[in-house]
């Protein structure tokens, strides 16, 4: 295993070490130590490499990430895994604003809660949150998957196209266009193959779908107030 | 962008550390905002009765030469003085502060009064976080709760009037992260009701706001929480008061704001890098605070 002290040996070196990593590299494990909530850590990985980071980050930790596991042992600062395109992300404490934001792949597992803005714009992104997200979450989400176990705050899904929600809890309120939808036997699949891949215990017959309305995809007059 | 920090000491055996955990908080926040630093310092008065004055002028030497013997006149008053660089903390009687904070608008033009009260002392300069809070020596300050403020300018110029925190009356301060759009109607409003507003900044005007509201019968609490209907824009706000100090974002929060409590403090962060220092902070409780809510903490 590789240890990393961030505080010695600082930010660039880190980053620059791990994407040297390659499709075939020896060095599969990392350890960050002393992250002391620092910005980008480990962003753009490319590598099917393991970083388990020690402590607490600040903004965009594992932006970015391809085919990597970043495991967060602490909470995490704005855009997590923002814009992630595969591989996986777990944050054993809270996420702060727009966590997996833009995401086009990969698994997002936040154990703790995640805070407003949670999925926006996500492009095929499965977030699976263990608490509760706060408002405006999945505002423009395109594709993918969010699974919330505990509640939604306000505004759930606004302007949604075709990202699959679904929500244990309460939901404050649901934004412009967005309803609750029957829950199908497929959906109970999706929903409990990535319950488990984000180790939560819950049981998919207790959450509810919501989805896009779908009336606001093309301009309608009558509708000029939602946009 | 706009850094913010804030300590609320629980534990008295840490106050005499107070200055040192603040100006390495605020010091770590210089990326969000490198253009001015400010600091408001609730320390021990142990002058019954005595209230204290702290002002700034940019020529220091001139006019902080005479003062207290010229304030002392004025105000017919007992007035001693001790200058920290550009600033000096003026102790006179309580009841003569209003009169005294007249007076020195009279005696000194260019003079700013940055804050008065019983406890309260505002520091703050154009320049790095770290220059400023060198300059008057932050770190050897004692006291019971602080609020620093890092800068990163975009309503008004990069001036000492434009830093943070703001004085909104007896021991309160104010210190903002965000913007506010309405600002011009909302001085001018506030100017016709008499409130004095000095800077074309806009987080004077939530400032002056306040106190406009305290002055119409209104607690800071609620004060704080009309702001969320009046003021529009962005803010994470952070208030400090004699015993005390509250937080409130705006309903968008999209204004970063971390806190930490544990038995010792509760301190805020604009960024969680700015409590990472801060004794036992691993088992601290740490948490976001929530759009358009309130936080109070007391002594």
């Amino acid at each position: 295993m590789q240890t990393y002290d961030l505080e010695a040996n600082g930010l660039r070196g880190l980053n620059s070490a791990l994407h040297a990593q390659s499709e075939t590299t020896n060095q599969t494990e990392w350890n960050i130590v002393n992250p002391k909530g620092s910005h980008a850590i480990a962003v753009g990985l490319n590598a099917p490499i393991e970083v388990t980071v020690n402590g607490s980050t600040g903004y965009y930790c594992a932006g970015m990430n391809q085919q990597a596991t970043v495991n967060v042992k602490g909470s995490v600062g704005p855009g997590v895994a923002e814009n992630m395109m595969s591989g996986t992300v777990v944050v054993e404490g809270d996420a702060s604003q727009y966590a997996g934001a833009t995401g086009h792949g990969g698994l997002l597992v936040i154990k703790g809660n995640a805070s407003s803005r949670c999925g926006i714009s996500m492009k095929g992104i499965d977030i699976v949150v263990h608490g509760n997200i706060g408002h405006m979450s999945a505002f423009m989400a395109q594709a993918g998957n969010l699974v919330v176990c505990g509640d939604a705050g306000d505004a759930l899904g606004d302007s949604l196209y075709e990202a699959r929600l679904f929500v244990r809890g309460s939901v404050k309120s649901l934004g412009a266009d967005c309803i609750e939808k029957e829950m199908r036997p497929e959906h109970i699949e999706i929903l409990k193959d990535l319950l488990e891949r984000a180790g939560a215990d819950a049981k998919p017959e207790e959450f509810k779908r919501y989805g896009s309305a779908r009336q606001l995809y093309n301009f309608d007059v009558d509708n000029a107030q939602s946009y | 962008m706009c850094g913010i920090v804030g300590l609320f000491l629980k534990d008295k055996a840490l106050e005499p550390q107070l200055g040192a955990l603040l100006t390495d908080m605020l010091i770590t926040m210089t990326d969000r905002g490198p253009d001015s630093a400010g600091i408001a310092i609730y320390g021990g008065n142990e002058n019954d009765g005595e209230a204290k004055l702290t002002v700034q002028s940019d020529n220091a030497d001139a006019d902080l030469q005479t003062l207290a013997a010229d304030l002392g006149t004025a105000i017919d008053a007992k007035v001693s003085m001790t200058r920290n660089d550009s600033h000096a903390v003026l102790s006179l009687p309580a009841e003569k502060a209003n009169a005294a904070r007249a007076a020195v608008r009279e005696l000194r033009p260019g003079m700013r009064v940055m804050s008065d009260g019983d406890t309260i002392e505002i520091y703050k300069e154009v320049g790095l976080p770290k220059d400023v809070a060198a300059r008057f020596d932050i770190s050897s300050m004692a006291g019971t709760h602080g609020i620093g403020h890092t800068r990163m300018a975009t309503e008004s110029a990069v001036t000492t009037e434009g830093a943070h925190p703001f004085s909104t009356g007896a021991d309160q301060c104010l210190v903002h992260n965000g913007s506010l759009s309405n600002h011009n109607s909302l001085r001018r409003k506030l100017q016709r009701e008499g409130v004095r507003i000095e800077s074309m900044n806009d987080t004077e005007v939530g400032a002056a706001y306040l106190t406009w509201k305290m002055r119409e019968g209104a607690s800071l609490g609620e004060a704080l929480e009309s702001s969320l209907n009046d003021l529009d824009g962005f803010f994470t706000f952070v208030v400090g008061t004699k015993d005390g100090f509250g937080v409130v974002r705006d309903p968008i929060a999209c204004k970063p704001a971390v806190m930490a409590e544990t038995d010792q403090y509760v301190a805020f962060g604009s960024e969680y890098r700015a409590l990472v220092n801060l004794p036992g902070i691993e088992d601290a409780k740490v948490w976001e605070p929530e759009p358009a809510t309130v936080y109070f903490w007391n002594h």
